[in-house]
């Protein structure tokens, strides 16, 4: 009974402390993962070969070595170069460089699936690049990437349960904090677990909506 | 002097030769009709006017801007070029994720930077040429093959080009609605607009086109009036093209 009484007294701190760590969290590396994705997308498909080729260096260290140790490099990486960066910040940096990683695959992926009659159209009609891209392209890229890049976001997530290692403070740590004086983990990973399973039905859902959504304009 | 003047283009894909040396002229206010096989390079002609395909060699002049191909152009000569020109695709192209009015003043606003309500308030106007202007909200994806084409020709239109560049416009439209599009193509060339036309439509080409030009293997054949081009060609490969797309099944007969 004393166990149920714990996770009840418990819901509230980790409910909050999803919705004031891991969600933000999650959402603003999300938002800045693609812009890195997008600008790692466009290196990778640039006809400059430095430009191409760095582009494919990144992704293939991000995706070549694990989250963990890329989030423990970036912690210990700014006091190395003398520069002060709280936990949070290094656990925002360190996941939006891990999305823009996986990211910049689907989302070059999805450019090069719009039909080159697009880019030609836009050519025709005094379109510069940049403005190829961000008016033609990426919109209908984004569209394709949808699917796909809502599982990252999913998998993101859960992702951020990582950061609490280096002691940013959402829903796993404040699970462990909580656990700590009672030495009962099994219910706070328990009640933690449920909680990340919640909020990833909810995007599942509105996943689906989204697509739906997005359908309704389809291709020509 | 010509609007547009083409010198000793040629164009190699691999070790495929598709264009081997083509000189044209064309004079404002005309319409020139490109006829010719299949694979000949009709398309890859038109696209080097414009720079969608760049040849090896050839020069190519249009209105105040001349290109030289091999002298390999920066690519802000080939966008001065292709800014004097409008293309209509054969498979259209439009923008399927812009409405139909947004599909027309994309290139207005964004990349001639006009205002925005100029802009629309002209493309309002082209609606109302091609007989659309109650599509205007609609999207690419709710209109019919041959409504389709003619946003085509309004997106080409808006930018106000010298010369209308026209790729098969009718090629992949139901035959009962092909008529809309060359009609409003005679209507373009009534009012004036220079105009190059790919096409297979015969009779467009008699009733519309100044000058008719029949292309086959990459070299330009034979050229003049339709009446001399269409009625009474002078060389046995256009005779031949000409008998094969007015009597496809003449083949047939004479074989069997
Ligand atoms: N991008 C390309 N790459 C390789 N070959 C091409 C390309 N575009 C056209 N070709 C070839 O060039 C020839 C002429 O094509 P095209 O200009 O499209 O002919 P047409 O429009 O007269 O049917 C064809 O043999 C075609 O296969
Ligand atoms: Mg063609």
């Amino acid at each position: 009974m004393h166990r149920w009484q714990l996770a009840l007294d418990s819901l509230w701190p980790l409910a909050r402390a999803a919705l004031t760590g891991t969600i933000p969290l999650t959402l603003i590396s999300f938002a800045i993962g693609l812009v890195i994705a997008v600008l790692i997308a466009l290196a990778k498909l640039s006809s400059i070969k430095p430009v191409s080729l760095f582009g494919a260096f990144y992704v293939s260290l991000i995706r070549g070595t694990p989250l963990l140790v890329q989030i423990f490099i970036i912690f210990y990486v700014f006091p190395f170069i003398g520069i002060t960066m709280d936990a949070w910040t290094c656990g925002i940096i360190a996941l939006s460089v891990n999305v823009g990683g996986y990211a910049a695959e689907t989302i070059r992926g999805a450019i090069l699936a719009v039909p080159k009659g697009q880019w030609e159209a836009s050519a025709t009609i005094n379109l510069s690049y940049w403005t190829t891209l961000r008016r033609i392209i990426l919109p209908q890229a984004f569209k394709i990437a949808i699917p796909p890049l809502s599982n990252t976001f999913i998998s993101l997530v859960k992702d951020s349960s990582l950061v609490s290692t280096i002691g940013v403070l959402e829903l796993l740590r404040k699970a462990q904090i909580i656990a700590t004086p009672t030495y009962d983990f099994l219910t706070l990973y328990i009640e933690a677990a449920l909680i990340y399973w919640a909020i990833c039905i909810v995007l599942s859902f509105g996943q689906r909506r989204l697509e739906n959504y997005f359908d309704g304009h389809a291709t020509v | 002097m010509s609007l547009l003047s083409v010198r000793g283009i040629h164009k190699t894909f691999g070790d495929n030769q598709v264009i081997q040396g083509i000189d044209l002229d064309i004079e404002p206010g005309t319409v020139t009709v490109i006829i010719g096989p299949s694979g000949c390079g009709k398309t890859t002609l038109l696209r080097s006017l414009n720079g969608l395909e760049t040849p090896e060699q050839g020069v190519v002049s249009i209105d105040d801007i001349e290109v030289d191909y091999a002298s390999k152009p920066t690519p802000a000569q080939i966008r001065k070029l292709r800014s004097k020109t409008g293309f209509v695709f054969q498979a259209h192209n439009l923008f399927p994720h812009l409405s139909v009015l947004q599909n027309i003043t994309e290139g207005p606003i964004y990349g001639n930077k006009q205002p925005p309500e100029e802009a629309r308030a002209l493309g309002r106007t082209l609606l109302e040429q091609v007989g659309l202007a109650d599509k205007a909200d609609a999207y690419p994806g709710d209109l019919s093959g041959g409504q389709q084409q003619r946003v085509g020709i309004a997106r080409a239109l808006a930018l106000q080009p010298k010369l209308l560049l026209f790729d098969e416009p009718t090629s992949a439209l139901d035959p009962e609605i092909v008529g809309d599009v060359l009609q409003l193509m005679r209507k373009l060339a009534r009012e004036g607009w220079t105009m190059a036309v790919v096409t297979h439509e015969i009779q467009f080409a008699k009733q519309v086109a100044t000058n008719v030009v029949f292309i086959d293997q990459g070299v330009i054949v034979e050229q003049g009036s339709p009446q001399q081009v269409l009625t009474n060609p002078s060389h046995p490969r256009t005779r031949e093209f000409l008998r094969r797309i007015l009597d496809p099944l003449a083949d047939e007969e004479s074989a069997s």
